[in-house]
């Protein structure tokens, strides 16, 4: 069943997305996208009213390998954890070599000394791309809710 | 049952002569901060409400805030700006709950009053009571007088699509109040081009309001905190800069060229641990910066108008920021993107890309509002205490102009003002 087999695929690759930014393994992030993909993170308010900002707009490997960069070695910041908490995605389209899906996030920050906050609330906008080696992204916009974000973003949603 | 009086802490004395020296209190004093309210935020100061490009047509309004009180800033039909405070003067219900919008006139939820867009009380429910049986079934008093209860109006002032507003009619012209030596920053990037907005970002800094212009007032930091700038020469202490205050000391801009080619080695960067030998892009796109006309010499300035202000130019990048405080120990800073309704499609992407630099996600920026946490963070912890201060004595201890951002000058302005007006 066609809707089975991306609804599966979709939902491993998440999970092996989320794990990797969960454990820390940030030079990692930038394989799990085409050479061309993009990624941004951007407020729903922008969002709905069709207003381009975003927080991060990264296009293609070399971008999302110079964030990664800059936040090990350039951006100062406090230290704490990410937990991701995605829901089952929805398949909106399956175009064969592309797959048209949404998840529901959580991000859960945790600070050294400080109780777990939920850093950001909103959804993955998808366009993946099937390959060789399994999907990649083309493209993944994190479009959330929470109005006001708790003083920075460091690490990739 | 034991009547509780609430006391507000004293404010405890500043014990030098000069402003380059705060002590941590005057972050954390909440009888300090009360008055900072009264006397800066409702007193005779234009605070940044919002731009013209926010509201287009007539009928469109934007709430926002000056100081930590709610307001309305409205298109009105005849195509002025007006700004009232969103509470609504009969019970006092804060009724405009969405950010922006376009309405004929405002509506209290609550017993159904109406204001024109200007604050003029339009309409009250059975003001002269209800007709029924040949009785006439409440109504308010016969003296009531609609003109006595508008909502509350604000000053406003519009100088080349910023808007400003003030509590206090008596406040001085915008233009006095920018100064001479402020309005010729402000004009240059804001000569009454039509503004297109690119989006906002609003974010939470855990930090008294003031450390955020202190931030921007100081381009001590950005050499050493921000990476970025020091290897991509987007800020240098070695590059032509000028930093000027208004004749109060209370706004200042700082404007610095980039130059072409800069060696990353020499004085700028020895002992320096944020420099990065060999530092490489692998896009380089977010630093591909393209020579605009209107610069007219400095490919950044950056201007802090007080209270509530900062207004960046940084290469294409453009943004205003808005700090509203929400109280003593924290604030919401409020991020509006813009470019020019004459950008063509290749501009509007460089303006965006390079937006990647600012913001709470940013390459120079996301770090200043952790270190501002950190700062107040220590604050917090001595608070019952005095002793600690703050040094502000870069580049000497008066607050002269300076020709090059190795300087706190601009941290030592504001405060010699603050002192005066708070009589602290």
């Amino acid at each position: 069943m066609a809707d089975f087999q991306a609804l599966f695929e979709a939902t491993a690759f998440n999970a092996e997305y989320a794990a990797c930014l969960d454990e820390g393994r940030l030079e990692e992030w930038p394989s799990f996208f085409t050479e061309d993909g993009v990624y941004r993170i951007q407020a729903r308010e922008n969002f709905d009213r069709k207003l381009p900002l975003s927080i991060l707009w990264l296009e293609g490997r070399g971008m999302l390998t110079d964030r990664i960069y800059a936040v090990r070695e350039t951006l100062y910041h406090d230290p704490y954890y990410q937990r991701h908490i995605l829901s089952a995605p929805r398949v909106i389209a399956d175009e064969g070599d592309l797959l048209r899906v949404e998840a529901n996030y959580l991000v859960v920050r945790t600070k050294r000394d400080q109780f777990s906050q939920i850093s950001s609330a909103g959804r993955y906008i998808d366009t993946l791309q099937r390959t060789g080696d399994g999907l990649r992204i083309k493209s993944r916009l994190c479009v959330f809710d929470s109005e006001l974000i708790r003083n920075s973003i460091i690490y990739p949603l | 049952m034991s009547q509780e009086v609430l006391q507000q802490p004293e404010i405890p004395a500043w014990d030098n002569d000069g402003s380059s020296r705060i002590p941590f209190w005057a972050y954390t004093n909440e009888t300090v901060y009360q008055r900072e309210l009264q006397r800066i935020f409702y007193g005779r100061h234009w605070s940044f409400v919002g731009l013209e490009a926010e509201l287009p047509n007539p009928g469109d309004f934007k709430r926002t805030q000056v100081g930590e009180r709610s307001i309305i800033l409205a298109r009105n039909e005849d195509s002025s700006v007006t700004a009232v405070e969103n509470i609504c003067a009969h019970r006092g219900a804060q009724f405009c709950r969405e950010r922006s919008g376009n309405v004929k006139e405002f509506l209290c939820p609550y017993h159904q009053w109406t204001y024109g867009l200007n604050g003029d009380l339009k309409g009250v429910p059975f003001r002269r009571g209800l007709k029924k049986d040949g009785e006439v079934r409440g109504g308010m008093p016969a003296d009531f007088n609609p003109a006595e209860h508008n909502l509350t109006k604000l000053k406003v002032a519009v100088r080349n699509g910023v808007i400003f507003a003030c509590f206090d009619h008596e406040v001085e012209p915008l233009e006095d109040y920018l100064g001479p030596e402020i309005i010729p920053y402000f004009d240059r990037l804001f000569n009454g081009r039509k503004l297109t907005i690119l989006g906002h970002h609003r974010q939470h800094i855990p930090g008294n309001w003031k450390l955020m212009q202190e931030n921007i007032k100081d381009p001590y930091h950005v050499g050493l905190l921000h990476t970025w700038f020091l290897m991509f020469g987007l800020i240098r202490g070695d590059q032509k800069s000028r930093v000027v205050m208004d004749a109060h000391g209370r706004h200042n801009a700082m404007a610095s060229t980039r130059e072409a080619a800069e060696p990353n080695k020499g004085a700028i960067s020895a002992g320096i641990s944020s420099f990065k030998e060999g530092m490489a892009l692998q896009d380089e796109r977010i630093i591909d910066i393209k020579k605009e006309e209107w610069w007219n010499g400095p490919t950044v300035v950056m201007l802090t108008l007080f209270p509530n202000l900062i207004v960046q130019q940084q290469s294409n990048s453009m943004s205003v920021r808005q700090i509203c405080p929400r109280d003593c120990g924290s604030f919401d800073f409020v991020w509006t993107h813009f470019g020019f309704e004459e950008d063509d499609a290749d501009m509007t992407q460089r303006r965006l890309r390079q937006a990647n630099m600012f913001g709470p996600a940013g390459y120079v920026s996301a770090d200043d509002g952790e270190v501002l946490e950190f700062c107040q963070e220590s604050f917090h912890q001595v608070r019952q205490m005095t002793g600690h201060e703050a040094i502000a004595e870069q580049g000497g201890r008066d607050w002269s102009e300076s020709k090059h951002t190795i300087t706190e000058n601009a941290i030592r302005g504001m405060y010699a003002y603050w002192r005066k007006l708070m009589e602290i």
